[in-house]
């Protein structure tokens, strides 16, 4: 499903991704973790196509199509969908309207017909429900005065209206209580399906006893330096990075 | 520069659309301002003395004044002296059809989307319309289905020969002559502007409307609207401008006059699309506007309803005075500026009478390296037991090149009355552009969307087929040729 070779990407004369190689098979959920500063963010924003990151090298193929030359608008329609980790507060649309419009972009570029007004907030109701939602909330202005919590909580609900085959969750548990991260979590595992993948990036492995993934990686010095099945994590709480930057030396 | 900071330059750098000029065949005063001029225009328009006098006397009352210099506007000053003060399509004869109508004109009309012909086709919604083209009135339809009702709309020009009896009684009596500067100007030469008078108990069956439309080189306009509401009655009168491309400024100093009585209301919006100037700001309308209205009968209304695109320079503050006991003022307001745009826009509001309620939504929007100020009073005098005023003043900002400015005055000389202001500002950047994208939302789609939303409050209170119009402004003013 997601192929990624070679990866390399800098800002301005920063060199940050150093040649990531990845595979993310249809229904795989990977974890990648790592230590500030190696690049995981860097690595969900060149997916998701942000260009404040220059891509010097490398190919990211998702359902073998080349993403690297699509907009980010397209790679979403394509299926792709990125949980941010500072979601943006957007003043005067609302978060029903803001995913409606959202929703239908995707169903047109798919050859659907958009969603009718009725439909649409069945569906959004049956959603809201999943993320534990309030109705209020689909009223007020997207994000707008939310809590942290609030915000990570309607990255879920985005994510599960629109349904897309690849979510990336861009530290999604950070800032989060446990009640908020066992709905996020909770969520994340309702929607895991045979022909739908996660790419769950953390700092800490807390969030991995809740989504519990196929594959952990390590991400470090802006390459992937190990990887491993689901007690890597462990492993990794137990021993801390350091422990892997001075194997990792002795193995490259 | 990424993506998203050339989108904003695209989408704020494009050119006025509406920019061409029509040939018409004029008749013009000769340049600069004078009593002979003011004789000349009073005569060309056939005025009873009473009126040649006003105008003498509002030019005298000119002549001591200075141009004021305190909004947030930064201009080169005019030469009042090079402007002509009166240009007409020369009458050919009186006309009976549209056919009659100089073809041009008609052409304009198109151009603008508002052809008569057009407007009488329309089925089901009826719009008068009292084209204004370079201070002559053209062409005035479903005159005679207002008529039946007691109701009189027509030029100004026309009023002050059908009916001075109104026009001596009300002109001036809500800007008075030596109000301000401009409405000094305007006084002593407007050209020709829309009348309008609704009998006691009247619901004006119809949306009344009027293009004004800049169309000579050199000549500055000087619109004078009168809209009185007789005692029960209503009206809600619509206004909506372009203007053609011009080299030099073009002055735009046009006074507007409402008077509400007992229980009448009155609902006056305005969609202005003025020539902004080109990308460095050359050639835009200076627009220096006074409009005020007075609730003069207890339980009166007034609702000021605004969009605001175009103009290099806007200087413009519709206002109420709530003089009967229970009146209401309202005031919404969109502003937009782009490029060099400058805008100096607000409201005031004078409570005098007791129970008297205000309520102000202004949304200013500033792109590109324009500047977009909101500057409004709240006054509540002595007599006014009980005033209530909510301001809710908002600004956006596209890109980090713009300016946006809130100038709230309040003023309240009795203790029982109530003032709350809420101001907000909110940026669209990089990153909300992204995030929109993101989520399958294309930019140009992101902005349009962000804009509508934010602006929603005040397009609603826009009549229907107006608020269409005014969408079409805003996504015109602020996106376009992007991709």
């Amino acid at each position: 499903m997601l192929k990624i070779e070679g990866l390399k990407a800098r800002i301005e004369e920063k060199e940050i991704l150093k040649g990531v190689n990845l595979e993310v098979k249809p229904g795989e959920v990977h974890a990648i973790m790592g230590p500030n500063g190696s690049g995981k963010s860097t690595l969900a924003s060149v997916l998701a196509g942000k260009d404040t990151f220059e891509v010097t090298g490398g190919t990211v193929t998702f359902n073998g199509k080349d993403m690297l030359g699509m907009e980010p608008e397209e790679r979403a329609h394509e299926g792709i969908f990125l949980a941010f980790q500072y979601p943006v507060e957007i003043p005067g649309v609302n978060t029903a309207n803001f995913l409606k419009t959202a929703l239908n972009e995707k169903r047109e570029a798919n050859g659907q017909d958009p969603l009718s007004a009725a439909d649409f907030l069945k569906l959004m109701k049956e959603k809201m429900e999943l993320v534990e939602m309030d109705k209020a909330f689909i009223n007020r202005a997207l994000n707008e005065g939310f809590s942290g919590g609030e915000k990570k909580r309607n990255e879920m609900l985005q994510m599960a209206v629109l349904e897309p085959t690849l979510g990336i969750l861009d530290e999604t548990d950070s800032g989060l209580d446990i009640d908020a991260l066992k709905i996020v979590a909770n969520a994340v595992n309702k929607m895991r399906n045979a022909n739908r993948s996660f790419v769950v990036i953390t700092h800490y492995q807390r969030l991995l006893d809740y989504i519990v993934p196929d594959v952990v990686h390590v991400l470090q010095g802006g390459k992937i330096v190990k990887s491993g099945g689901k007690e890597l994590a462990l492993e990794l709480e137990e021993k801390g990075y350091d422990w892997l930057k001075k194997s990792s030396e002795l193995t490259v | 520069m990424s993506d998203e900071q050339q989108l904003i330059e695209e989408v704020t750098g494009q050119e006025y659309k509406y920019g061409f000029v029509t040939d018409i065949e004029q008749e013009t005063a000769p340049k600069g301002l004078s009593e002979d001029i003011i004789c000349f225009i009073s005569e060309k328009k056939k005025e009873p003395a009473f009126m040649l006098e006003w105008r003498l006397k509002a030019y005298r009352k000119w002549l001591t004044m200075e141009e004021p210099t305190w909004a947030k506007v930064n201009y080169k000053p005019v030469d009042y002296q090079s402007l002509h003060y009166y240009a007409a399509p020369k009458p050919k004869k009186e006309l009976e059809s549209l056919d009659e109508v100089d073809p041009e004109l008609l052409k304009t009309f198109e151009k603008l989307g508002i052809s008569l012909e057009e407007q009488k086709r329309l089925s089901g919604v009826k719009v008068a319309v009292d084209a204004v083209i370079d201070s002559v009135s053209v062409k005035t339809t479903f005159q005679e289905e207002l008529k039946s009702k007691g109701i009189i709309f027509c030029s100004m020009s026309e009023a002050v020969q059908n009916h001075p009896e109104l026009v001596e009684k009300y002109i001036g009596t809500v800007v008075p002559v030596g109000d301000n500067y401009f409405s000094a100007l305007n006084s002593a030469v407007f050209s020709d502007g829309s009348f309008c008078y609704i009998p006691k108990g009247v619901r004006c069956p119809m949306e009344l409307s009027t293009y004004f439309r800049i169309n000579a080189a050199n000549t500055g306009q000087f619109e004078r609207t009168l809209v009185i509401a007789d005692e029960g009655s209503y009206v809600s009168y619509l206004e909506g401008c372009t203007a053609p491309m011009r080299d030099e400024n073009q002055l735009h100093a046009a006074v507007v006059e409402l008077i509400a009585h007992e229980d009448a209301e009155i609902k006056y919006s305005t969609v202005q699309n003025w020539y902004p100037g080109d990308k460095d700001g050359k050639g835009g309308i200076y627009n220096f506007v006074t409009k005020r209205g007075i609730c003069a009968g207890d339980r009166s209304k007034i609702s000021w309803t605004q969009v605001e695109t175009g103009s290099a320079i806007t200087w413009k503050y519709p206002s109420c005075i709530l003089k009967g006991n229970n009146s209401i003022g309202e005031f919404y307001s969109v502003a937009v500026t782009n490029n060099k745009q400058q805008a100096d826009t607000g409201t005031k509001m004078i409570h005098v009478g007791e129970n008297t309620r205000s309520r102000i939504v202004s949304k200013g929007i500033s792109a590109g390296k324009s500047d977009n100020s909101y500057r409004g009073l709240v006054k509540i005098m002595k007599r006014a037991k009980n005033a209530r005023n909510f301001s809710q003043c908002d600004s956006l900002l596209m890109g980090d090149r713009c300016g946006a400015h809130t100038f709230p005055y309040i003023e309240s000389d009795n203790s029982t009355g109530r003032v709350e202001h809420e101001a907000t500002t909110s940026k669209i950047d990089e990153d909300i552009l992204f995030y929109c994208q993101q989520r399958g939302i294309p930019e140009e789609k992101a902005v349009e969307m962000i804009v509508n939303g934010y602006c929603k409050e005040v397009l609603n209170k826009l009549p229907m087929e107006f608020a269409v119009e005014a969408q079409k402004l805003l996504a015109i003013s602020l996106e376009g040729s992007v991709g």
